[in-house]
C-alpha cells in the first residue's frame, strides 16, 4: 500500500514538476509569470486526446502533435503578446504579465468553443495493463509517465549545464544586458525559451491525460495554480527548485488522500508550502538576496 | 579604427551625450576622463550597442555599426567590460570565460586562449569551478577582463576597470592593459584614475556634462593647467 502510494505520488509529482519547469524557464529570462502557460498545457492535452482517442493513433504521435502545436503557440505568444511590449520606454515589464493573462482568457474560451465544457475521455490502449510485483500493483501508464518526465528533466538539466545554448540561456536569465554584450542574441534566446517551455507544457498535457484518463477545459487553471505554487515554493527561476517542488507537492497530495481525507488534498498540500515558505521565504532553491537577480 | 561622429544618446528625455565625436586609431590606447555623470559610461555603452543613440554615427574598421544590437557588435570584434563588471554570478568562473568566447567558432584556438588566460590569471585557474559571485572585487574585475579577452577582440572597451580596487590590484590592472595593448589589441579606457590613465594612453578625451570639452595627445594634456587643476589635484 505504502509503496503503491509512493509510486502514485512520484508519478503525479513528476507531471507537476514538468508544468512548473515551463513557468520557471520563462520567469528566468523575462521576470514574469507566463499566465498563459496553463492554457497552453491544456491545448497540449486536447491535441493529445484528439490524436489518441479520436484518431486512434499511437501515443508517440500524440506527444509529437502536442509538442508541435504548443511550441507554435509559444512562438506566437512571444511574437505577438510579449515582444511588442519589451523594451518600450515607459512600459513596465508587468505589462507583459497582463498580456499573458489576456492570452490565457482567449485560449480558455477558444477551447470552450471547440471542445465544450464537459469531460473528454483520454483513452490509451494500455491504460489497464498492470504488473504485480509482490504485493504492489504498478500500471504501465505510470512507468511511461515516470520515464518520460525523468528523461525530460535530465535532458533539460544536462542541456542547461553542458551545452553552449544552455549556458547562453542561463546567462540571458541572469542578466539580459551582459548576455547581449557577450554576443548572445537575447531576443532569439527569449523566443527559444518560451517555445521550449510551451512544448514542455504540451508534453505535460498528454501526461495528465494519460494519468487521469479524462480532460476538460478547466485543467489549465487548476494545473496552472499548482505550477505557480511550486515555483514560488521551489524558488523563483530555479530549475531544480521546480523539480523538487513538483515532487514534494505530488507526494504530499497523494499521501493526504491515501491516509487522510481526499477533501483536504489541496488544503494540506498548500499548508505544507506555506509552512516551508515561512521558514525559508526565498523558496527551497531560491537566491538568498534580491541583488542576485538582475 | 573606431570613429564616433556627432553621437547623441538620451535617457528618456535627458540628453546624456551631446554630439560626441572621438577617434580611436588601431593599435593605440585612448583614454576618456571626466567627473561622475559626464557621460563616459553612456558613450561606452552606446559604442557597444547596449544603448540606442538618437543621432550620429559609429563606424568600426570602416563599416557602419550604428544601431546594431550589442551581440552583432561583439561579433565584429568590439568587447565591452562594463562598469561594475557584470560577472555572471550564478555561473562558474570557467563558464564565464566560455561565455566570453560565445561568438567564436574556432574551437582549437579558443581552447588555446582559455589555457593562456588561465596561465595569465592564476587566481582564475584556482577558482575555475567556483561561482562567479563568490569572487572578491579584484578577482571579478580580472574575470571580467579575461572574459572579454576570450572573444579575441580587436577593440577592447574598459569602463572604470580600477573602480573601488586596492592599490596593488590597480597596478596589476594597468600592467594588464599594457600587455593586452602590446599584444596588438586596441583599447578605449574610461578611468577615474586620471594620472595612470593618461600615462598608459597616447591620446585623451575630457568629458563634461555629455560633451567632449578637451582632447589631445596625453603627454601634452598632462601639462595642461586646466587638467592639472581639475583632475590631477595640482594648482
Amino acid at each position: 500500500m505504502f509503496l503503491e502510494q509512493l509510486i502514485n505520488g512520484v508519478t503525479l509529482g513528476s507531471i507537476y514538476a514538468i508544468v512548473a519547469l515551463g513557468y520557471t524557464l520563462v520567469f528566468g529570462v523575462l521576470d514574469i509569470i507566463n499566465m498563459a502557460h496553463g492554457e497552453i498545457f491544456m491545448f497540449g492535452a486536447f491535441v493529445g486526446m484528439l490524436i489518441v482517442s479520436k484518431a486512434g493513433a499511437p501515443l508517440p504521435v500524440a506527444f509529437l502533435g502536442a509538442v508541435v502545436v504548443t511550441a507554435a503557440m509559444g512562438l506566437l505568444l512571444e511574437r505577438f503578446a510579449l515582444r511588442p511590449l519589451r523594451g518600450r520606454p515607459g512600459a513596465s515589464h508587468l505589462a507583459s504579465l497582463i498580456s499573458t493573462i489576456g492570452v490565457s482568457i482567449l485560449l480558455e474560451n477558444i477551447a470552450h468553443k471547440i471542445f465544450g465544457s464537459g469531460n473528454h475521455l483520454f483513452e490509451t490502449s494500455f491504460a489497464e495493463i498492470r504488473f504485480e510485483v509482490g504485493p504492489v500493483t504498478i500500471y504501465l501508464v505510470q512507468v511511461v509517465i515516470l520515464l518520460i518526465s525523468l528523461l525530460l528533466m535530465t535532458g533539460l538539466a544536462l542541456w542547461l549545464a553542458r551545452t553552449r545554448a544552455g549556458k547562453a540561456l542561463r546567462a540571458t536569465a541572469e542578466n539580459l544586458e551582459t548576455a547581449g554584450l557577450l554576443g548572445v542574441d537575447t531576443n532569439r534566446m527569449i523566443t527559444a525559451t518560451v517555445v521550449i517551455a510551451s512544448a514542455m507544457g504540451g508534453v505535460a498535457g498528454v501526461l495528465v491525460g494519460m494519468a487521469f484518463n479524462y480532460i476538460n477545459n478547466q485543467i489549465g487553471l487548476s494545473m496552472g495554480l499548482k505550477g505557480l505554487a511550486i515555483i514560488i515554493f521551489g524558488g523563483m527561476g530555479s530549475v531544480y527548485g521546480a523539480m523538487a517542488g513538483g515532487l514534494i507537492l505530488g507526494l504530499s497530495e497523494t499521501f493526504v488522500v491515501a491516509y487522510g481525507s481526499s477533501g483536504y488534498r489541496d488544503a494540506i498540500a498548500f499548508v505544507a508550502i506555506i509552512v516551508i515558505l515561512l521558514i525559508k521565504p526565498q523558496g527551497l532553491f531560491g537566491q538568498a538576496h534580491a541583488e542576485a537577480r538582475r | 579604427m573606431l570613429e564616433v561622429r556627432g553621437v547623441d544618446t538620451y535617457y528618456g528625455n535627458i540628453r546624456a551625450l551631446k554630439e560626441v565625436s572621438i577617434d580611436v586609431p588601431g593599435g593605440s590606447v585612448v583614454a576618456i576622463i571626466g567627473a561622475n555623470g559626464a557621460g563616459k559610461s553612456t558613450l561606452m555603452k552606446t559604442i557597444a550597442g547596449a544603448l540606442p543613440q538618437r543621432s550620429g554615427t559609429v563606424s568600426f574598421l570602416g563599416e557602419m555599426i550604428t544601431g546594431l544590437a550589442s551581440h552583432e557588435i561583439v561579433r565584429r570584434g568590439v568587447a565591452l567590460v562594463p562598469e561594475g563588471r557584470s560577472i555572471l554570478s550564478r555561473m562558474t568562473v570557467r563558464e564565464n570565460l566560455e561565455m566570453g568566447a560565445f561568438t567564436r567558432r574556432d574551437g582549437k584556438k579558443t581552447a588555446r586562449d582559455m589555457d593562456r588566460v588561465m596561465e595569465r590569471f592564476p587566481v582564475l585557474k584556482q577558482r575555475a569551478g567556483q561561482l562567479g559571485g563568490s569572487l572578491s572585487g579584484g578577482e571579478q574585475q580580472m574575470l571580467a577582463i579575461a572574459r572579454a579577452l576570450m572573444s579575441a577582440p580587436k577593440l577592447l572597451l574598459l569602463d572604470e576597470p580600477t573602480l573601488g580596487l586596492a592599490p596593488l590590484v590597480v597596478a596589476d590592472i594597468f600592467a594588464i592593459i599594457r600587455e593586452v595593448n602590446a599584444a596588438g589589441t586596441t583599447l578605449l579606457l574610461v578611468e577615474q584614475n586620471v594620472k595612470q590613465a593618461m600615462k598608459v594612453s597616447s591620446y585623451t578625451y575630457v568629458m563634461e556634462t555629455g560633451k567632449i570639452v578637451l582632447s589631445g595627445p596625453s603627454r601634452e594634456l598632462l601639462q595642461e593647467p586646466r587638467i592639472k587643476a581639475s583632475y590631477l589635484g595640482k594648482a
